[in-house]
């Protein structure tokens, strides 16, 4: 009985704090919908009816959905060349005998640990060089490099390949780099999907490397994009516009997420029990 | 046989020749943008630069600028104050959940639908997240104040985001918020990781929840909370996203620069007054506490292994 309560209390606690996490998006939709009028007035869990209203504010402002269309342009590519130059260094690093293998090592975990602000400077000065400042390389092309996915992958080789599987593909006189592909990529594959997403996500959530770097507001990734929500007294004398700009930008989130949030928390896993 | 063992050693040495070409992308990329913008930071950190022209050599006297400079050190312990409660927050509601749900006696279902709640703040872009809660917390017509107000938790409306004594550690709330599900995920990954064998073998033993805790769990989770917490005060000591979108006045962090971030100052002179040599050395300064204060923990939290 006693034991029962108590699971009673944990499982009121859980929800308090589910409730926590939800409430403020739940918030965000409902006033959404009303005018921003009615949110200086009151608060109510009913959805109002001004939700054209306030799409009619907001696409006055910017066009959210090119900020989509820009963050898709930079996320999808990055994640891509994420995925799979991490998957072949990783691999090559598992199972080749090259000489410097334990030196490159060594400067990617050292990497891993360096704050990324560290660069920033250094990086934009860069882009300026090269004359790539408003454009969505720097933005792109970095991503070949991931030092912490590299990482991880070259574990999850080491765990689930076995070499007896290469030596066989060997003898039947396939070449390295056909191996790579049609048999250890499939094989690394849930791994590297695992590893993906989280990339994705930081890719699609980044706001201050593409703030430096993009000047063009026509070219602005989604975050830059709502960040400039600060700057409109259009919309900051609506409310209702700022909540519906930012639910538009949270939702397909909501909506990927219930999808995957399995494998995004495998993801987060993963990143703790690497050692 | 003798021939094959002849043969093996040439054929793997050029098969093993094949991973140059397998890396080289990697470290091309990894050399241009890892590597060089890292060194190129600390090379103009030495520099009188303004973003354009030849820089000059000015030695160390930007990291003198910035030792001497009490904005620096005032973002410094903003940034500190602003991590630091949200740590305490963050991990302390991790831990409860790792207790709650690896206690073997309540059994408790639904990990991973909570799991999932818990996580899903972490998932929202920082800017989203930001107008999001400015939004809710506005003072006048915030839906924050009006739901306190009508449940006469206070009579006025709290101005949340304008005092110095309240913002920097409303930013700590909404930070912990974001994070407490993603710690309390690597938490639990590393609790699970634990053989079944010792929880069932204390239990028969008849020792106490908290024996239980203290004398299995704790220690061997311990390298987990350690990177948990590394990666946190490494993230946190770069907090920007937050503070910048939910302070007045951008880099300036109002009300009275209590939100003013370390990042946010580097931001300031590197990209918009161009003090591009200080805010290099800026950036250095803060790699050079991160790295202390890492190394400190690595002592602290990991040598008390027996």
């Amino acid at each position: 009985m006693f034991v029962k309560a108590k699971r009673c209390i944990l499982y009121g606690l859980l929800i308090i704090l589910s409730v926590a996490c939800l409430f403020p998006f739940l918030l965000m939709m409902v006033n959404a919908t009303r005018s921003g009028v009615e949110i200086t007035k009151s608060f109510t869990l009913f959805p109002g009816n001004s939700l054209q209203e306030n799409w009619k504010i907001v696409s006055d402002y910017f066009n959210l959905f090119l900020g989509f269309a820009n963050s898709l342009k930079v996320a999808v590519p990055a994640t891509v060349l994420t995925a799979y130059f991490s998957a072949i260094t990783a691999y090559a690093m598992a199972i080749y005998n090259f000489k410097g293998n334990k030196a490159l090592f060594t400067v990617i975990v050292v990497f891993m640990m360096i704050p990324g602000q560290l660069g920033l400077i250094g990086f934009y000065n860069l882009c300026t060089k090269l004359h790539l400042v408003d454009s969505y390389l720097p933005l792109i092309i970095p991503a070949i490099a991931a030092p912490g996915i590299v990482f991880f992958l070259r574990q999850y080789v080491k765990a689930v390949l076995s070499k007896s599987l290469l030596e066989a593909a060997r003898i039947d006189g396939a070449s390295e780099i056909r191996i790579f592909h049609k048999i250890v990529l499939p094989i690394m594959a849930p791994g590297i999907a695992t590893m993906s997403i989280g990339s994705f996500i930081g890719n699609w959530n980044n706001y201050l490397t593409p703030l430096v770097l993009l000047n063009t507001p026509r070219k602005f990734t989604l975050p830059v994009m709502i960040a400039s929500l600060n700057s409109s007294t259009d919309m900051q004398a609506n409310q209702g516009a700022i909540y519906l700009a930012v639910a538009i930008s949270v939702i397909p989130i909501l909506i990927v997420f219930c999808f995957c949030s399995k494998y995004i928390i495998s993801s987060i896993s993963a990143g703790g029990v690497k050692e | 046989m003798a021939v094959n063992q002849k043969i093996m050693p040439k054929k793997m040495k050029k098969k093993d020749n094949i991973a140059y070409l397998f890396v080289l992308p990697f470290v091309i990329v990894f050399l241009i943008f890892n590597v060089y913008p890292v060194l190129r930071t600390l090379y103009l950190s030495f520099m009188n630069y303004q973003g354009y022209g030849i820089p000059k050599f000015l030695g160390i006297e930007n990291y003198t600028r910035v030792f001497k400079d009490k904005f620096f050190w005032r973002a410094l312990l903003n940034t500190i104050k602003i991590w630091g409660v949200n740590i305490v927050v963050q991990l302390g509601l991790a831990y409860l959940l790792t207790i709650i749900f690896s206690d073997i006696k309540y059994k408790l279902r639904g990990l991973s639908i909570f799991r999932a709640m818990f996580y899903l703040p972490n998932l929202i872009a920082a800017t989203s997240v930001s107008f999001l809660f400015k939004t809710l917390l506005d003072w006048k017509y915030g839906t924050i104040n009006q739901m306190l107000m009508a449940a006469h938790l206070t009579n006025s409306p709290i101005n949340w985001l304008g005092s110095p004594h309240s913002a920097p550690y409303v930013i700590s709330i909404i930070s912990a918020w974001m994070w407490f599900g993603n710690s309390f995920i690597i938490l639990m990954a590393g609790v699970q990781g634990i053989p079944k064998d010792y929880f069932e073998a204390a239990a028969i033993d008849g020792a106490g929840k908290w024996k239980v805790f203290s004398k299995i769990t704790l220690p061997l989770i311990r390298p987990i909370t350690l990177y948990v917490f590394i990666t946190s005060l490494i993230g946190g000591l770069q907090m920007f996203d937050l503070p910048f979108l939910m302070a007045d006045g951008g880099t300036a962090g109002n009300p009275s620069g209590s939100l003013q971030t370390v990042v946010m100052y580097l931001y300031k002179f590197g990209f918009q007054t161009y003090q591009v040599g200080f805010a290099s050395a800026i950036a250095y300064t803060l790699f050079g506490i991160i790295l202390v204060v890492s190394i400190l923990q690595f002592k602290i939290l990991g040598s008390k292994e027996d």
